[in-house]
């Protein structure tokens, strides 16, 4: 029970630092839509090789999500290593404070914005021409799919930031994690036209499980037990990156 | 008298092979003040770290008001409160905040938690500034949230490491008040490490100096001055020719003890009227010069320097490293 409430006070701590911030707010709130408009224009003329078919918006609409998803999670650590450094992270750690806390209030912050970004994505998806076929349900999924990527990410680099507690090493992890798995996904290209080696190393890609799954619920014959099988690997990783999260800080500790 | 913190041959090294505790050992009665004094890496704040459970040691052991440490670092934690050295505040957060998120880590919540943080504001004067941000406040008014934050949740053992570095002369003798009150009002058991021996000598009933990890000589800071018998004499120099000067005070029998800093030795001497005219003939007779001569009862510096100073620094010895340094005084001075 205090362990919830610990939770959630480190999720408003999180929260505060957003609304307070206007500028932050700002780019939040404003990237995902460059992005969707800009690789919307950029990689439109994929629709015009052979063998794609479908409207490019919903294509891409789940894609721009998931990458949403990695990139903006992949951050998260950022604030545990500030903390580190400022003696924040000393004073909680000797408080009886349960050390899941800690992780859980900064994930479900990170997977709330990521959230609200998709639910902007899909409304600015709407206006560009998007159909959604898949109806609520697939945006509901859809949401669900950006959540739960952001909530694993954001677990994995917390874990990274507090081992590591160099912003330097988080930056590199970051940047080495989160194109490749992008790329080496559905995300911007259909599984038909990508080498077939990219296809098999997709198949152990959780930014493609992601892909599928949202991509599958945003169209007219979804396929449910997809959807449903790559909803349970993530919460499977989003489970072992939260607990690899939290037993980082004893790692932490044993370190002092 | 009850014991509220106890450490018994607590060990530590750092990978690869810094020993940052070696043996260290101490007893605080319940509701006095221990100072433990040392130079930075001596090992004082890996003491507070291993006894406050944010690190745990290769060997030995370790109780606080009661609690092993060891065996249950979360009832530790409940009972304690840490101020560390650097400060703990969110500076995104405001005061207020800070410390609400600090009661429910520690399960105070609703009404009892407004209350206390409000009563914890008034008491450190942070009323007004309690809705600004925290990265607004000064160092002093930083330092009194970290505090307040250490005792929201009313602990019986408070580790305040290095509390008054950086604050300004004011602020320290403000923060020095508070801390005495702590302990006469509220019987609090403080271990509080620092640099400063004047803060040790008027806070600490008892004070313990570090070196290498252990502890060097423990007691009280009249006990520990008046165990320094004599005088203590004081030469400046009118330039640093420590090398020189300390050669010169070993042939002089009515001293021992000769410690040099720069251009100022210091030495001890049983009678000090008697012992000033064979200081400055030895001195003279190797052409060092000396601009002034002072003699005074030990003070808690004395106390420090005999057993924990090596203040035949690198300053003194050109060229030459601390332990060479050492030694060379060392062999001349026994």
């Amino acid at each position: 029970m205090s362990g919830v409430r610990q939770t959630w006070q480190v999720t408003l701590r999180g929260v505060r630092v957003f609304v307070r911030n206007p500028a932050y707010m700002g780019i939040t709130l404003t990237q995902p839509l460059i992005w969707l408009v800009l690789f919307g224009a950029l990689f439109k003329a994929v629709t015009r090789i052979p063998g794609f078919h479908g409207s490019y918006i919903d294509f891409l609409t789940p894609g721009i999500v998931v990458m949403l998803a990695v990139s903006s999670a992949g951050w998260s650590g950022m604030g545990f290593i500030e903390d580190i450094h400022g003696g924040v992270m000393d004073r909680q750690l000797a408080s009886p404070v349960w050390r899941g806390a800690l992780n859980a209030g900064t994930v479900i912050y990170t997977a709330v914005t990521i959230m609200v970004q998709t639910l902007l994505i899909v409304a600015l998806g709407l206006a560009l021409g998007a159909s959604y076929e898949g109806g609520v349900a697939g945006v509901v999924v859809l949401i669900l799919v950006g959540g739960l990527l952001g909530a694993a990410f954001s677990s994995l680099s917390n874990g990274v930031a507090v081992l590591a507690r160099q912003r330097e090493a988080l930056i590199g992890a970051v940047t080495m994690v989160v194109l490749p798995l992008t790329f080496l996904s559905t995300a911007l290209m259909q599984k038909s036209l990508m080498p077939a080696w990219i296809q098999t190393v997709a198949k152990f890609n959780p930014v493609n499980w992601a892909v599928e799954a949202g991509r599958s619920a945003a169209t007219q014959q979804t396929d449910w037990g997809l959807v449903g099988s790559r909803l349970g690997l993530l919460v499977g990783l989003t489970v072992i990156c939260g607990v690899f999260a939290t037993r980082a800080f004893g790692h932490y500790q044993r370190t002092l | 008298m009850e014991t509220a913190i106890e450490a018994k041959d607590l060990r530590k090294t750092y990978p690869p092979d810094v020993t940052a505790l070696d043996g260290l050992s101490l007893s605080v009665a319940r509701g006095t003040i221990f100072g433990l004094l040392g130079r930075n890496g001596a090992g004082k704040s890996t003491t507070v770290r291993v006894l406050s459970t944010l690190s745990r040691p290769d060997g030995g052991t370790g109780r606080v008001a009661g609690i092993d440490v060891l065996g249950d670092p979360v009832g530790v934690r409940r009972v304690i409160g840490v101020v560390g050295q650097k400060h703990g505040s969110d500076g995104e957060a405001t005061g207020r905040e800070n410390l609400v998120l600090q009661g429910e880590f520690y399960g105070i919540t609703g009404r009892v938690l407004r209350q206390r943080v409000t009563e914890s504001l008034e008491r450190f004067g942070l009323t007004d500034a309690g809705g600004r941000k925290a990265k607004t406040y000064s160092g002093g008014m930083s330092r009194r949230l970290d505090i307040a934050m250490g005792l929201l949740h009313r602990p019986e053992v408070l580790f305040l490491d290095e509390p008054t570095a950086g604050l300004d002369p004011e602020a320290r003798v403000a923060l020095w008040r508070e801390i005495e009150r702590l302990r006469s009002e509220e019987q609090m058991t403080i271990l509080l490490t620092t640099h400063y021996m004047d803060e040790a000598d008027r806070l600490a009933s008892r004070l313990a100096i570090v070196d290498r990890g252990r502890v060097v000589v423990e007691g009280t800071p009249a006990g520990l001055k008046s165990g320094l018998e004599g005088d203590t004499i004081h030469v400046e120099l009118d330039e640093a020719t420590g090398g020189r000067a300390v050669e010169a005070l070993g042939r002089v029998g009515e001293i021992d003890d000769v410690r040099i800093d720069g251009r100022s030795v210091r030495a001890r001497a049983r009678d000090g009227g008697a012992a000033v005219p064979a200081v400055l003939g030895a001195l003279e007779a190797r052409g060092v010069r000396a601009t002034s001569v002072t003699m005074a009862r030990p003070s808690l510096d004395e106390v420090y320097l005999r057993y924990a100073g090596r203040a035949f620094t690198a300053t003194a010895a050109t060229g030459g490293s601390l332990d060479e340094a050492n030694q060379e005084f060392e062999g001349v001075a026994a």
